[in-house]
C-alpha cells in the first residue's frame, strides 16, 4: 500500500506510470478530521497494558467518501458532468462509449477515464475516436476508487460544459461501494447476459441511477426477457431509470444522448449559479471594504 | 475482493484513532456490517489478517456483528425486515420497498491496550 496517501494498491498505474505523489492537487489528506469531538484530554489515558474499549463509530468507506466529495466539488467548479459506467466484462461498454462520443463530440467537450486491471487497449480505442483518455490500470484491484479518479481527472483538460465518462473495471460487485464523485452511476447490462442479474448483483443496481439495456438488436437470438429484467431491476431500486438500446445498430441511442445532454445542461446551470453566487459575495465584500475605507 | 480496500481503510482509521486515543496495541476490532452492504465476512477476515500483519492490530480478534437489513412498507406503514434488497413486504407482499437499514459498514469500537 502507498504509505504517502494510503491508496489501495501500489500496483495502480495511470497511463502506465505510478501516479505522482506531489499532492499539489489540493487534497491534503487531513480532510474531515476537525477533532471537534470534545477530546480535550481532561481524562488521563490509562497506563499502557490496561485493556480498555475505545468507541470509534466510523464508516469504513469514510476516506474514499471524503475524497469523492472533493472530486464532486472539483467537478462542480469545472462544470463537468461525470458519469461512472459500470457493468460485467463484455457488456459492450467500450463500444457504447465510442458510439456515444461519435454522436456528442461535435457539440460537447468529452474526456474519458478508462479503468482496467491491465493494458491500455480501451484508452487506445477512445483516443482513436478523437477524444482525450487516461488509462488507469488497477493491477489486481477490482474497482476504481475516488483517489485514483481524482489523480486521473487532473490530467485531463475539459472545458466547462464538458462530459467526463469514467469506464470502471468490468465487475458488477466491487465498484458499487466506491463513490468516485460522479453525478450518476450508469449500469450497463446486455441481453446476452441473464435477465436475473439484478437479483444476483443487487448492490450495483441499487447504487445506479440509470440502467442501459444494451445489444437489444440481439433479442431475437437470445433467451432474455427485457420486461422481466427491468421489473427485477426496479424491485432492487424503484427509482432506477431505464433505456433500452443497441450501440452497434444505433437503435434508441438518441434517448441516451438526450439524457446525457440534459445532465450537461443542468451541470452548466449549476456552475453558472456557483459563479454568480461568488460574484455576488465578492461585490458585497467590495462594498463593505469601500464603506470601511470611507469611514 | 473490495474487502481488501475496506480493510486497508479500517487500518487507516485504527492508526488515526491510536494517535488521538494514545494506544499502542489493538486486541479486538468490533465491526458493524450491514446485511445488505455487499461484503463477505469471511473475505474480510482473510484480508484483515493480511493487512494487519506488522501493524498495531496484528493478531487482534475481529468481531463482525451483522446489522439486519430493513425496509419501509408504505402500504403497511411499517418497517419490515429485508434479507435481500428485493424482498417483498412480509405482511402485504408489496415489492420495490426502499431499504432503510443494513447497508452500512462501520468500525464501532476497539479493545486496546
Amino acid at each position: 500500500m502507498c504509505t504517502t496517501c494510503g491508496c489501495g494498491s501500489d500496483e495502480t498505474l495511470i497511463d502506465g506510470k505510478p501516479h505522482a505523489h506531489g499532492h499539489e492537487h489540493g487534497h491534503s489528506h487531513e480532510h474531515g478530521h476537525d477533532h471537534d469531538h470534545g477530546h480535550d484530554h481532561d481524562h488521563a489515558h490509562p497506563a499502557p497494558g490496561v485493556r480498555r474499549r475505545v468507541r470509534v463509530e466510523q464508516d469504513l468507506l469514510a476516506k474514499n467518501n471524503a475524497l469523492a466529495a472533493e472530486n464532486r466539488e472539483a467537478f462542480r467548479e469545472r462544470g463537468l458532468f461525470v458519469l461512472n459506467l459500470v457493468s460485467s466484462p463484455g457488456s459492450g461498454k467500450t463500444t457504447l462509449l465510442v458510439e456515444t462520443i461519435q454522436r456528442l463530440k461535435a457539440a460537447h467537450a468529452i474526456a474519458v477515464i478508462e479503468g482496467d486491471q491491465q493494458t491500455s487497449f480501451d484508452a487506445d480505442r477512445i483516443r482513436a475516436a478523437g477524444v482525450p483518455a487516461v488509462q488507469i490500470n488497477t493491477g489486481k484491484g477490482c474497482h476504481l476508487d475516488a483517489h485514483m479518479v481524482g489523480h486521473a481527472a487532473q490530467q485531463l483538460t475539459v472545458a466547462p460544459g464538458g462530459l467526463l465518462l469514467v469506464e470502471n473495471v468490468g465487475n458488477l460487485v466491487c465498484p458499487a461501494s466506491f463513490d468516485l464523485g460522479e453525478a450518476h452511476k450508469v449500469v450497463i447490462l446486455s441481453v446476452t447476459e441473464g435477465d436475473d442479474k439484478p437479483f444476483k448483483y443487487p448492490d450495483m443496481f441499487a447504487a445506479a441511477d440509470l440502467l442501459l439495456v444494451n445489444k437489444i438488436d440481439l433479442l431475437p437470438y437470445v433467451k432474455f426477457d427485457v420486461d422481466k429484467c427491468i421489473h427485477n431491476a426496479l424491485s432492487v431500486n424503484p427509482k432506477l431509470q431505464v433505456i433500452r438500446l443497441s450501440a452497434t445498430t444505433g437503435e434508441n441511442m438518441e434517448a441516451w444522448t438526450a439524457w446525457i445532454e440534459a445532465g450537461i445542461r443542468a451541470t452548466l446551470a449549476g456552475r453558472d449559479a456557483l459563479v454568480a453566487g461568488l460574484k455576488q459575495r465578492l461585490a458585497a465584500l467590495e462594498a463593505q471594504l469601500g464603506a470601511g475605507q470611507q469611514a | 475482493m473490495h474487502e481488501l480496500s475496506l480493510m486497508e481503510g479500517l487500518l487507516d482509521i485504527i492508526a488515526e484513532s491510536a494517535r488521538t486515543e494514545g494506544f499502542t496495541q489493538v486486541r479486538k476490532v468490533i465491526l458493524l456490517i450491514g446485511q445488505l452492504s455487499g461484503v463477505e465476512p469471511e473475505a474480510m477476515r482473510f484480508c484483515f489478517e493480511t493487512v494487519a500483519d506488522g501493524s498495531i492490530a496484528q493478531g487482534a480478534e475481529l468481531d463482525i456483528v451483522e446489522v439486519p437489513g430493513a425496509g419501509w412498507c408504505d402500504a403497511c406503514q411499517l418497517t419490515v425486515p429485508m434479507e435481500t434488497r428485493f424482498d417483498p413486504c412480509p405482511h402485504c407482499g408489496k415489492v420495490q420497498l426502499p431499504v432503510t437499514a443494513g447497508t452500512d459498514m462501520r468500525l464501532d469500537s476497539l479493545d486496546v491496550v
